[in-house]
């Protein structure tokens, strides 16, 4: 039986409301007759948050280094402040365990999951955690190989932590996409594979984040959360069905609607027939989000790469800025794991301790960088040419 | 020591995600024609070879117990031949082929407590980090202000009556896990105070000069405290990020004052105008746990104010372009303080270096 569920005031306020209640969840794992040990974590986790809410403070601390044989990466040790009255969370390690690409599942994978997760530990998971991993929380040291052992024997293997590889993860793309460009799971899936090396064994100077759009609508907020951005677009025209068109013209006020809120003001409609300067489309899929029967993106698709966004730490916040225009995305994908390869030796070599690629970039100049790393400087890349003159020339020029 | 019986598997990565995606999928890979939203909380796309396929999206608090995740095998192995997604956005998405099951699905998952929504112009699940629930570094709890804010914001997930979509992101302190700088409105966990250093433990548990150059603003100096090293920490130039804090246990930052801070504007998607970060619109709301009042209140006051005005399809940020930063505060009654003007490295970048704005309304 599971023992009883501590007093929780506080937080048994979270259980009202008609959002989903993560409260409801920890309890139901406290309750979980089938997992006498998770359950008694999640009970004391209970306490460990009503205590939080009576204090308005946390009380979990640092990790020491933990994790399973052989890996660098994948765990995230975790301890609480108040161990004598909460002994079953006293370390309630976090388990990033790498989703298969697009986040599908089947019934019956997801059931043997949760048999790991119930043999093992507290039976709380986040379904995702923030870098697409599933996450396991609530694991003690002693049940880490274990775990480890099970997951693996089913297939599965652990995502990326510390200065390494984290991750990659990816929009649905084709799988259920009409405006995918490239085939952003089979990329995914790949470049994780490749890299499992750099994944589960930190040897950046600090990590190194993927992310796979299919289209420039950005679905998994690529240029704001990845080091390499690589986001589809397309080079041709916008496939056109007039009589969809025509169809749209009875339900949306076209002009206002769609012609009026194209950035570069190159489509036209004249009662009968969209007209759309192709070569001035910047690829914004403002019009085609706005008409999907009767807009696609072209027909020749690759995709945009971009490096260096970052969330504000250590020298501030970054979009990812373009690198390379456009590049088709065609296994075996050698040009993107060659020019991936050829940013970590020079980030590795020369980058600061906890320096991001995007700030790496900014201390070095990107002219440096490109240089570097064997690209071309190109116009795309930038939104104006510099305005201030201080200019570093080159000394061993002729 | 016993022999290992089996070798140990490393290395493997993930399953394929081929083994997982249903039949039309698989059938129909690459060559989808177009979707509609046809009512919130389903999507039915659409393929060349005219199969059609039903998503009925629902949300899920992030943290899932495994119970529920049992759950929702029960119900596609019910509805969907056992086939299922998940979102960016912790949403869960069940795929229907046969029409006739979409409504019944629907009941199965509102009846469970799992509401169905989050589509098209509505605000759908706030993507969030661990808070007080499982971080160290957490300036307030996520989850517990995320049920708070969808609660007051549950209309607009069931329904689609927004001029566009507004995504709204949480991460409870500046480490921003999931990157919070780019949404509609984000709220972001804040410490207010200076962190405060134990020297007895700092010599065996920190490295110093790691610590000394954690710090961006250069607040974190070596020190001989009781003739052992240590660091000191200059107050009048710390900006509270937790940089020190994370690379050095001896230092603590957590303090009953942290609070929450509001930023809107930003957006990740290119449609019609550029990605753009949040800005501030409000510094610090103290933490009110257990329902989070002010934070709720104030994100709803956004909200109102921008779907009352925004044309159809702007996003927050678009919105606040067209109408100029001025009057969105004069619109939301947010004060405007010092701490919305930047000073830091990049401060001079959003002073206003032109005549060019618009002169508020005359008053008094
Ligand atoms: S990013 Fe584009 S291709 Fe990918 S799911 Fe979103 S809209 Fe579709
Ligand atoms: S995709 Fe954007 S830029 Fe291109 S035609 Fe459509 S609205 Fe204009
Ligand atoms: S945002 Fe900060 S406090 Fe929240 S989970 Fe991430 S590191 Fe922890
Ligand atoms: S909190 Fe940030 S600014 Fe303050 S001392 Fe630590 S690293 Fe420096």
């Amino acid at each position: 039986m599971a023992a009883k569920l501590r007093e929780t005031p506080l937080i048994d306020e979270l259980l009202k409301g008609p959002w989903p209640s993560f409260v409801k969840e920890i309890k139901k794992c406290a309750q979980n007759e089938k997992n006498e040990r998770g359950s008694a974590r999640s009970n004391d986790l209970l306490g460990v948050l009503e205590r939080s809410y009576k204090e308005t403070i946390g009380h979990w601390k640092h990790g020491g280094i933990v994790g399973v044989m052989g890996y660098g990466g994948g765990v995230i040790g975790r301890y609480n402040d108040l161990p004598e009255e909460f002994p079953n969370v006293a370390h309630f390690h976090t388990i990033r365990v790498n989703q298969p690409s697009g986040w599908f599942y089947t019934s019956d994978i997801l059931r043997k999951l949760c048999d790991i997760w119930d043999k093992h530990g507290s039976g709380i998971t986040n379904m995702h955690g923030s870098t697409g991993d599933i996450v396991f929380l609530g694991c003690a040291t002693d049940d880490l190989e274990p775990t480890f052992a099970d997951l693996t024997a089913l297939g599965f293997d652990l995502g990326g932590s510390g200065s390494a590889v984290r991750t990659p993860s990816c929009c649905c793309g084709m799988a259920r996409c009409e405006w995918a460009c490239y085939d952003t799971m089979a990329l995914t899936d790949d470049l994780t594979r490749t890299f499992q090396d750099e994944l589960h064994r930190p040897a950046f100077p600090y990590k190194f984040k993927f992310k796979m759009s299919g289209c420039p609508n950005d679905c998994v907020a690529s240029i704001a959360r990845a080091d390499m951005s690589i986001i589809g677009t397309w080079r041709d025209d916008i496939q056109i069905d007039q009589k969809a068109v025509a169809d749209y013209a009875s339900k949306l006020n076209l002009e206002n609607d769609v012609i009026s809120r194209c950035p570069t003001k190159c489509m036209s409609w004249d009662g009968k027939k969209l007209s759309i300067d192709n070569s001035n489309c910047v690829k914004c899929m403002h019009c085609i989000n706005a008409m999907p029967k009767a807009l696609a993106p072209g027909k020749d698709r690759g995709a945009t790469i971009l490096l260096g966004s970052k969330a504000p730490i250590i020298g501030g916040a970054l979009l990812s800025s373009v690198i390379v225009p456009f590049l088709k995305i065609e296994p075996p994908y050698e040009d993107i794991k060659e020019l991936a390869e050829a940013i970590w030796d020079l980030w590795a070599e020369h980058g600061k301790n906890r320096e991001r690629v995007g700030e790496f970039i900014q201390r070095i100049g990107m002219g440096n960088f490109l240089e570097q790393i064997g690209l071309e400087p190109r116009p795309e890349m930038v939104i104006n040419p510099r305005s201030n003159p201080y200019i570093f020339y080159d000394q061993d020029q002729e | 020591m016993a022999e290992p019986k089996k070798k140990r598997i490393t290395d493997i990565g993930p399953p394929s995600y081929e083994n997982f995606l249903p039949p039309i999928i698989k059938k129909n890979y690459g060559k989808w024609k177009y979707h509609e939203i046809i009512k919130p909380g389903v999507l039915m796309h659409v393929s060349e070879s005219g199969d059609k396929l039903y998503s009925v999206r629902a949300a899920t608090p992030r943290l899932a117990a495994t119970d529920t995740i049992r759950l929702f095998a029960q119900i596609a192995d019910e509805f969907c031949d056992g086939f299922l997604r998940y979102t960016s956005r912790n949403n869960v998405e069940f795929l229907i082929t046969d029409e006739k099951k979409v409504e019944p699905c629907i009941a199965k998952l509102k009846k469970e407590g799992y509401p169905v929504g989050g589509m098209g112009n509505s605000i759908t699940n706030i993507v969030h980090t661990q808070g007080w629930v499982h971080c160290h570094s957490a300036a307030t709890d996520a989850s517990g202000v995320v049920k708070c804010v969808m609660d007051e914001l549950f209309p607009y997930f069931e329904s689609m009556k927004l001029p566009a979509k507004l995504r709204i992101a949480f991460a409870c302190c500046l480490n921003m896990c999931g990157a919070v700088h780019c949404s509609d409105i984000a709220l972001l966990g804040v410490h207010i105070k200076p962190p405060v250093v134990s020297h007895d433990t700092l010599p065996a548990q920190c490295e110093i000069p790691t610590t000394v150059s954690a710090c961006p603003t250069g607040a974190v100096r070596t020190a001989t405290v009781d003739g052992k090293p240590s660091v000191e920490i200059v107050e009048e130039q710390c900006m509270f990020c937790a940089n020190c804090f994370t690379v050095c246990p001896s230092i603590k930052l957590n303090n009953p004052t942290d609070g929450l801070s509001v930023w809107v504007g930003g957006k990740v998607s290119n449609a019609r105008h550029e990605p753009m970060f949040s800005k501030l619109a409000i510094p610090y709301i103290p933490n009110e746990p257990p329902r989070w009042p002010t934070v709720v209140k104030s994100v709803k006051n956004i909200v109102e104010v921008y779907a009352k005005n925004a044309r159809k399809f702007e996003r927050m940020g678009e919105w606040i372009e067209r109408i100029g930063w001025p009057k969105f505060f004069e619109l939301t009654e947010i004060p405007f303080t010092k701490y919305h003007i930047d000073d830091f490295t990049h401060a001079g970048e959003s002073f206003r270096r032109s005549v060019y704005f618009r002169q508020s309304d005359v008053r008094e």
